[in-house]
Parts: structure tokens; C-alpha cells; sequence
């Protein structure tokens, strides 16, 4: 039996951006896709909700500060080229 | 004068000199190691060519034809015998090497896979992903290849034997081979050398080896005349002269077909004259020295670490504008000022323009020259040191030529006033840890020499007046004066971001005084009363007779509604309440409590905190003059002295103390027993010797806090040291416990003290003594004084403590600098999210509640019991 890492205490929730999302984040922000944090392909979380190169993954936080925190990452590929 | 730089910097554009380069630009050729003939002449050829540049003033550079400071001085070179591996290019010779196939040049890679690479790279620079890390795949791959796909030679593994010697399979290479090798693939590859993150524009491979050496201008390398009038070189100038002579050496013996042995000797030696030219510190190689032993400052040495052209110079350089004396303090002035004696306000200016506007009353200023007299009454009347005329020229006023300066003075000239009361100015003092190290503060001129300031600003510059010295810098523009007045002013800063509270209020004999004059409930006369707010500049009503609850009332906001816990307190709010540990302040009326750190300290002041929040830091501001006044005033009336007395505790009490050691030492023994006949029971977890130690550390660490407890039964307020210790002025009641009762456990690295002789601490105890005198328990008390064996374990312990605080300063501070470095850039964006300078998201919202920890309170957003409170009562 392969363990859930989703369900892990320590791993927050992920959960990939709606198209319609992306323009709304992207409009709020006055950002690039390019100007997010990033993660890769294969980060095991990436891999667990099964989030694709180019993908905007929302990750929603407990925070010492404010309760909850929601940040996003953009998915990318490793490649030095 | 005004200079006006007549080229601007488009672009800057780095790679590698060629030998024709450097030939090109050279000014002439050094074939001599000597410097200056026995006149004093510099030689021809020589180190110190006139060609070079000037550096002596009234000359002309034979170059160029201009005078010192307008030459820049013109580069010279040296045409080595052998050539040598640069060291600063060892690493990148080392991968091209490696890259690449001997016989023939080429990367160590078939044509189809170098076909798809140049693809890649095309991709990489577009992306603007580092060329660097791509270039570092590309040698991974070739390191897999054993035959060259293109000439078919064997590939064997090229090693690099630090810092400049390189093997093939096991054999040494002579840099002139290196060189060779180098230049096939400069001829094979071309173009592709972009793929191992080389610009062939700009940089060949074979460059990296040295055959021409640049002999830097005399100007960057000046030799200085002592006072004996004998010439001192510089380090840089040394090296050279080392490789001149080698060099010479090394050709005479190959041309005169000396010895292999030999010739390859004076090459490595030429090798390592010439690295250590570039890099005194290389690994691996001792540093070159001079005769004195110093070792020498080579060009490495020029700008690296803290004393370097970038710490030093680039980073930080020294000013023009400022000052630094010792500072002292002076409770009668505001927080805001900063007290400046009057030599230096003579020497510090501020540039005034002069306008239509104002061109009579700087006339008059001019006319009062550097050196005015006071008025009658007062000590310091500023004068004018300069005046730069509208054209740019500079004129120094003296006495004499005040008065015909003044009357030629012309609208859009600038006069240089000298400092003046109600200036701002920086105030800054080393470390400059945060953001409270530098605030701007209003000058006050003052007599003597020290700089004074309010004793409440202590806190956030960490100054105490053992000596500290402190800067102090001189705003030059509008601009800055208004941005210090606005963001800077202390007042500004009474609340830190660091925790959200105040980090500026009172301290020592303020909180004291505050605490005598609200604690309890004495009662003062009309003149007392009069003398203590007086001080404060209360100029309201006075009773016949006034607590001191209501003297202090006298100073608080008429809106103020606080409750909550003093620092006297210690248990419960009901058990506090009684013994006049609660603090309950109604309407600006002082009800109930003392008043003491909790309440007006730096750190805890929640009144300080308050009013700040409430009405700004104006109000603050004047409530901190106010308090600390007050504090002064009531700690002088009703008078206060400490001495070693206040630690004296009854005959009983002593035998108690005693008895409670006894007791300790015993159960130590038991537990020494039980531990030799294995009766111990043993923790989970630890082995049988951890256990008793950790047993033993409880029962000293009790004996401790009993023998504490005793002594402060016997020390209550009437006692001048408690009412310290207490209301949180000074001391704590650990200090006076360890000053009355016993010292107790002394520690190194948090065990009992257990290094020294073999199997015991010291050569008083016998081997194996597990015992509380043996391991460090301290049973004096600082009062009575410690025994030797006591005083060495203290010693031990107080050792570990001081080497703790070096480390840990250095550590912390190499940290800092990587984290200022590392987010200089980083700010904050008006829609609330952390950017970087390009624009790249940090944080979306700032600290992920977007809250301004300096508005904060003690880091939350909001104290909801404070408004619970407010609502409620109101
Ligand atoms: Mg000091
Ligand atoms: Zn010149
Ligand atoms: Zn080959």
C-alpha cells in the first residue's frame, strides 16, 4: 500500500488552478506567469494531485500569523537548458 | 569645484587580455627589477618608468603628458621567459581540458550531439537560464567518452594538482604544453566554445595561460617617502621585482642551454612568483612574505574580505559631514536632541542657498565670519566656514575677509553655516543592527567635548557611557532633512519592529524613582510635590498634600484607561491587587499600583506602548520626557543608595542556608551510593552516569532556588537593592540570592564542571570524588566570599560564558550580512505582496497577515482584551 502524502500533518494543500483562476491571479497580482514561485514536476506533490509543466498550483497554509495563508506556484520542469 | 565626469558608463563587458593586447596597451616593455638609480631616478625599463604614470606632484607623465590626479597612469608589461598558468583561470583550464581531446582539439563528443547542443544553448540564452550551469552538463557528458570520436586518440583522465599543475593519465604537463593544447582548441572548436560557456569574441582558452605579463600603473602601486627619506615600495611592486628577477634568471639559463633540471627548478619558481602576484592566499602554496614576515598584499589581497576594495571602499568609505566623540548622558534634554560640543559644530556645516529671498540675512551671517562671538547669555553663535561661489569656486571665510565675502555675495551662491541648535542630524552607533542604530535627532550645542544624549535612547543604540563613541552625520539636502524628519526622528521609533513594543523609555533610576514615588501610598507636601513636577514642567494645580499616585496622575493623558499586571507582581491578579501590584489607571487617574518597568520601561512600557497607539508619537515623545523628569526628580527628593549591606540577612537565616547545603551535599552523597551499589534507578533513555548526573544537577539546582528563597524572606522592599531587583530597574532577585545566599552549581557546556587533572577536576580532590565540592558547587555566597577551588570553578564557568558571546557575535554577524545582502532587494508593494526588483512574487501577502509589525501589538493585529476592556468600561 502506497502512504497518501496528502494526508501528511506537515504537507499543506494543494490544489491546481482553474484557467479561468489563472487569468484572475495573474490579473490581481499584474504578474507573469513566469514572476511566481515555482515548483517542479517532480516534487512529490506535483506528482500526487497530478499537476503538469505550466500548471498553477494554489497552496492554502496554516500560518503562525494569519491563521490560514494562500500562496501559488507555478509548475515547471527541471532543465538547465 | 564642480567636476563633470565627461564619459558615461554605457556598458561594462568582461574577458580576457591577449598577448597583443597587452602589448598593445603597453606603455613599455619591464626588463629590469630595479626601481630608482642612486639619485634617485626612476630607471628606464624599470618598475617605476616614467612611462607608467606620476605620482610625484609637479611632474608630467612622459605618456600622456598630464599632471598627477589627471593621469590615470598606463599600463607597462613583461615578456616571460616560459609561460604559466594563471591561477585565477586554473578551474576553467582544468574543464577545458577535460572537455577536450589532445591530439586534435575537439569536445570529447560525437558531431550529432554537438549538433544538439548548440540547439540547447541557443534555448538557454534565450531563457536567460545560466550559459554556466549548461556548461557544466556539457563536461559531465564528454567525462564519460574514452576514445576521441574525431582522431580516435585515447582519452586519458587529466588531473589537476592544486592550484596549478595538471597531469594527463599520471604525467605532468609544462604549462607550455598546457598552452598547446589549449590553442588546438581554440583553432578546433571556434564558435563552440560558447557550449563550454566561453565568448571566443572576447576570450581564447590559450589566453589563460600567461606568456606576456601587465605590469599595472606606478599609480595603482605608489611608493611612499618615509620620513628618513627612504623609499618604501609597495607589496604589489615587491612581487614584481620577484618575478622580474626570476624571470631574467630562467631565461639566461635556457639560453645558455643549462640543465633540464635546473630550468624546470627557476619555471616553477616563476609559476609560483606569478601566483602568488594574483593570490598571496592560495590554497596549498605558502604565501609569499616580506623580510619582516608580513605576508604580502598582492592583488587577491586588494579586494577581498573586510578590509578589501568592496567591504571597505565600495560598500562603505568614509564621509565628509561628520563626527564622532565619547558620549555622556544628560537627562535634562528631549529624546529627540543629541547634545554636540562646540568644537565640532565649528567644524560640521550645512549648505544654505542664497536667494532673493534671503540674500540680506545671509550677508549678515557671512559678516559674522567662522569665529562669531556669543551673545551676551549665550555660549555658541554659529558663523560660516566657506562660501562657494555660483561659478563653483570655494572661498574660505576668515576673520579678516568676512566682512568683503559678505558684501559680494551674490544670489545662487551657497553658504556653508556651521551647525546650529534645531539641525537635524544622524545620530548612528556601531553595530548598526537594526533599524534603531541610526536615528535623526535635532542638534543642541552644547559646551565640553562628549556628545549627550537622553538616557531613554539608550536602549535602542545598546549604549552605555564606559566609554562608548558614537557618529554623528550632518544632513546636506532638503530632501534628506525632510525624509530623516519624517521617517527618522526618534519619536519615530519608539515602538520596534522587533517585537512591537517600546523599545525606548525609561531605565534604571527612572523606573525606581517612579516605583518610590507610586508605591504604597505616601503622601507628599505641597513644596514636594511642587519640587517633583516641577521638574517635569507641570505648570497646573498643587494640593496641600498629594500621593505620590497623584503626583504621577499629573503627568498621564486625561483620556488613559489601562489595567493590567506590574512587574512586582508574581502570582495571581486577586493576590496582586493587594499588595499594590496591580496596576488600575482611570480617566489619566493613577488608582491602584506602583509604578515600575511594566509600566514605563524600555521593552515593557505598556503606558509608553499605549499613549503611543493612542495619540501618536508626539505624545509619547512628551510623555517619555516627562516620566523620565519625574522618575529623577522623586528618586532625588526621597533619596536612594545601595551598598553591600542590602545583602546582609539574619544570623537564622544564614544557619538555615547552611542547613538546606548540608542537606544537598548529603542527598548528593545518597545518590553517589546508591549509584556505587547500582541501587540508582535508572532514566530511559540515559546510561547509569547520565542519570546520576542528572539527578545530582536537580538537587543542586534546588539547594539553589531554597537557599534564594530563604534570602528573599529576609529581603523585602525596605531594601534598596530588592526595590531594584523588584520594579525591574536593575538586578534580579537570582543576583541577590547568589550575593546573599549561596552561588551554586558551576557549569561548562551545561555538566558539571569535570575536565582538568586525570579523574578529578583539581589535584585537591582524590580520584573519583563525585561529590558537590569536587564538580564545581559553589556553597559561598559572592558576600562571603568563594573559596580558591570555588573561585576557580566560577572562573570556568565565567570563561564559557565570555568565549559564547565572541562566538556567538562573529557568527551572528556573518549571518546578518548574508541575509542584508541577500534581501536588499526585496520590498514590499503597494497591493501588499513582497516583490523582487525584476517583479518575481516572494510573498503574496506581506508576513501572510500584511501586518506592519512596527503598528503591531507585541506582533498580533489586535489586543482584543484591551478592547474588550475599553468597550466595556467605557
Ligand atoms: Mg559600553
Ligand atoms: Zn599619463
Ligand atoms: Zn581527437
Amino acid at each position: 500500500m502506497k502512504f497518501d502524502i496528502l494526508k501528511h500533518t506537515l504537507v499543506p494543500h494543494h490544489e491546481i488552478l482553474s484557467g479561468e483562476d489563472v487569468e484572475k491571479l495573474l490579473k490581481t497580482y499584474k504578474i507573469k506567469k513566469e514572476d511566481l514561485p515555482q515548483m517542479l514536476v517532480t516534487d512529490p506533490v506535483a506528482k500526487a494531485i497530478g499537476a503538469k509543466d505550466g500548471d498553477i498550483v494554489k497552496i492554502v497554509r496554516k500560518s503562525p500569523t494569519a491563521g490560514t495563508s494562500i500562496s501559488y506556484r507555478l509548475v515547471v520542469k527541471k532543465e538547465i537548458i | 569645484m564642480i567636476t563633470k565626469s565627461k564619459k558615461i558608463i554605457d556598458k561594462i563587458a568582461f574577458g580576457l587580455l591577449s598577448p597583443e593586447k597587452i602589448r598593445k596597451m603597453s606603455a613599455t616593455r619591464i626588463i629590469t627589477p630595479d626601481t630608482y638609480d642612486e639619485d634617485g631616478f626612476p630607471i628606464e625599463m624599470g618598475l617605476m618608468d616614467p612611462r607608467l604614470g606620476v605620482i610625484e606632484p609637479g611632474l608630467r607623465c612622459k605618456t600622456c603628458g598630464q599632471k598627477v590626479k589627471e593621469c590615470p597612469g598606463h599600463f607597462g608589461h613583461i615578456e616571460l621567459a616560459m609561460p604559466v598558468i594563471h591561477v585565477g583561470f586554473a578551474k576553467t583550464i582544468y574543464n577545458v581540458l577535460k572537455a577536450t581531446c589532445r591530439g586534435c582539439g575537439k569536445l570529447l563528443l560525437p558531431e550529432e550531439e554537438i549538433i544538439k547542443l548548440r540547439e540547447d544553448y541557443k534555448k538557454v540564452v534565450k531563457r536567460g537560464n545560466s550559459t554556466a550551469a549548461f556548461a557544466k552538463e556539457v563536461i559531465k557528458k564528454t567525462s564519460k567518452v574514452t576514445k576521441c570520436p574525431y582522431c580516435g586518440r585515447e582519452v586519458l583522465p587529466v588531473e589537476l594538482d592544486k592550484p596549478t599543475t595538471y597531469r594527463e593519465g599520471g604525467r605532468k604537463l609544462t604549462p607550455a604544453e598546457v598552452r598547446e593544447w589549449l590553442e588546438k582548441v581554440s583553432d578546433a572548436l571556434g564558435d563552440d566554445l560558447r557550449l563550454l560557456d566561453i565568448n571566443p569574441e572576447v576570450a581564447h582558452p590559450e589566453w589563460m595561460v600567461l606568456t606576456v605579463l601587465p605590469v599595472p600603473p606606478v599609480t595603482t602601486r605608489p611608493s611612499i617617502t618615509l620620513e628618513t627619506g627612504e623609499r618604501s615600495e609597495d607589496d604589489l611592486t615587491h612581487k614584481l621585482v620577484d618575478i622580474i628577477r626570476i624571470n631574467q634568471r630562467l631565461q639566461e639559463n635556457r639560453d645558455a642551454g643549462a640543465p633540464q633540471l635546473i630550468v624546470e627548478d627557476l619555471w616553477e619558481l616563476l609559476q609560483y612568483h606569478v601566483t602568488t602576484y594574483f593570490d598571496n592566499q592560495t590554497s596549498g602554496i605558502p604565501p609569499a612574505r616580506h623580510r619582516s614576515g608580513r605576508a604580502l598584499k598582492t592583488l587577491a589581497q586588494r579586494l577581498k574580505g573586510k578590509e578589501g576594495r568592496f567591504r571597505s571602499n565600495l560598500s562603505g568609505k568614509r564621509v565628509n559631514f561628520s563626527a564622532r566623540t565619547v558620549i555622556s548622558p544628560d537627562p535634562n534634554i528631549s529624546i529627540n536632541e543629541v547634545g554636540i560640543p562646540i568644537a565640532i559644530a565649528k567644524e560640521l556645516t550645512v549648505p544654505i542657498k542664497v536667494t532673493p529671498y534671503n540674500i540680506e540675512e545671509m550677508k549678515e551671517l557671512v559678516k559674522r565670519g567662522p569665529e562669531p562671538e556669543p551673545l551676551e547669555g549665550t555660549i555658541y553663535l554659529p558663523g560660516v566656514n566657506y562660501v562657494i561661489r555660483p561659478d563653483g569656486r570655494r572661498i574660505r571665510v576668515t576673520s579678516e575677509n568676512a566682512e568683503t565675502v559678505a558684501e559680494r555675495l551674490e544670489v545662487g551662491s551657497i553658504i556653508e553655516r556651521q551647525l546650529d541648535d534645531g539641525d537635524i542630524v544622524l545620530f548612528n552607533r556601531q553595530p548598526s543592527l537594526h533599524r534603531m542604530s541610526m536615528m535623526a535627532h535635532k542638534a543642541k550645542i552644547l559646551p565640553y567635548k562628549t556628545f549627550r544624549l537622553n538616557l531613554a535612547v539608550c536602549p535602542p543604540y545598546n549604549a552605555d557611557f564606559d566609554g562608548d563613541e558614537m557618529n554623528l552625520h550632518v544632513l546636506q539636502s532638503e530632501e534628506a532633512r525632510a525624509e530623516a524628519e519624517i521617517l527618522m526622528k526618534v519619536q519615530e521609533h519608539i515602538l520596534s519592529p522587533r517585537f512591537g513594543g517600546a523599545i525606548i523609555g525609561a531605565i534604571h533610576d527612572h523606573i525606581t524613582g517612579c516605583f518610590l514615588l507610586t508605591y504604597g501610598n505616601k503622601v507628599f507636601s505641597k513644596e514636594e510635590a511642587l519640587y517633583i513636577l516641577s521638574a517635569t514642567g507641570y505648570t497646573g494645580k498643587i494640593k496641600e498634600k498629594m500621593t505620590g499616585k497623584e503626583i504621577f496622575s499629573k503627568i498621564l493623558p486625561e483620556d488613559l484607561n489601562l489595567e493590567y499586571k506590574a512587574k512586582l507582581c508574581n502570582s495571581t491578579e486577586e493576590e496582586c491587587r493587594k499588595n499594590d501590584a496591580y496596576v488600575v489607571i482611570k480617566n489619566g487617574k493613577l488608582l491602584e499600583g506602583a509604578i515600575d518597568e511594566a509600566s514605563i520601561g524600555a521593552f515593557k512600557g505598556k503606558i509608553i506602548e499605549y499613549i503611543m497607539r493612542k495619540d501618536g508619537s508626539k505624545a509619547a515623545r512628551k510623555f517619555i520626557d516627562k516620566v523620565t523628569k519625574l522618575g529623577i526628580a522623586s528618586i532625588t527628593l526621597i533619596g536612594f543608595t545601595t551598598g553591600i549591606d542590602d545583602e546582609d540577612i539574619p544570623e537564622e537565616a544564614q544557619m538555615q542556608i547552611k542547613g538546606v547545603l548540608e542537606n544537598a551535599k548529603k542527598k548528593i552523597q545518597d545518590l553517589i551510593r546508591a549509584y556505587r551499589e547500582g541501587e540508582l534507578e535508572q532514566i530511559p533513555g540515559r546510561s547509569l552516569e547520565e542519570t546520576l548526573e542528572m539527578e545530582i544537577m536537580r538537587v543542586t539546582g534546588k539547594a539553589r532556588d531554597q537557599t534564594g528563597e530563604i534570602a528573599s524572606r529576609h529581603l523585602g522592599l525596605d531594601n534598596s537593592a530588592v526595590i531594584m531587583a523588584r520594579s525591574g530597574a536593575r538586578g534580579s532577585m537570582l543576583n541577590l540570592s547568589q550575593m546573599a545566599g549561596a552561588v551554586g552549581q558551576q557549569a561548562v557546556r551545561g555538566e558539571r564542571i569535570h575536565r582538568g587533572y586525570h579523574g578529578r577536576t583539581l589535584p585537591h580532590f582524590k580520584k573519583g570524588d563525585l561529590g558537590a565540592e569536587a564538580k564545581g558547587f559553589v556553597s559561598s555566597s559572592y558576600k562571603s566570599g568563594l573559596t580558591p577551588t570555588e573561585y576557580f570553578f566560577h572562573s570556568m564557568g565565567g570563561r564559557e560564558g565570555l568565549v559564547d558571546t565572541a562566538v556567538r557575535t562573529s557568527r551572528s554577524g556573518y549571518m546578518q550580512r548574508r541575509l542584508i545582502n541577500a534581501l536588499e532587494n526585496v520590498r514590499l508593494e503597494e497591493d501588499g505582496s513582497v516583490r523582487e526588483t525584476t517583479g518575481k512574487v516572494v510573498q503574496f501577502h506581506y508576513g501572510e497577515d500584511g501586518i506592519d509589525p512596527t503598528k503591531s501589538i507585541r506582533g498580533k493585529a489586535v489586543d482584543p482584551e484591551l478592547i474588550l476592556k475599553e468597550v466595556t468600561n467605557e
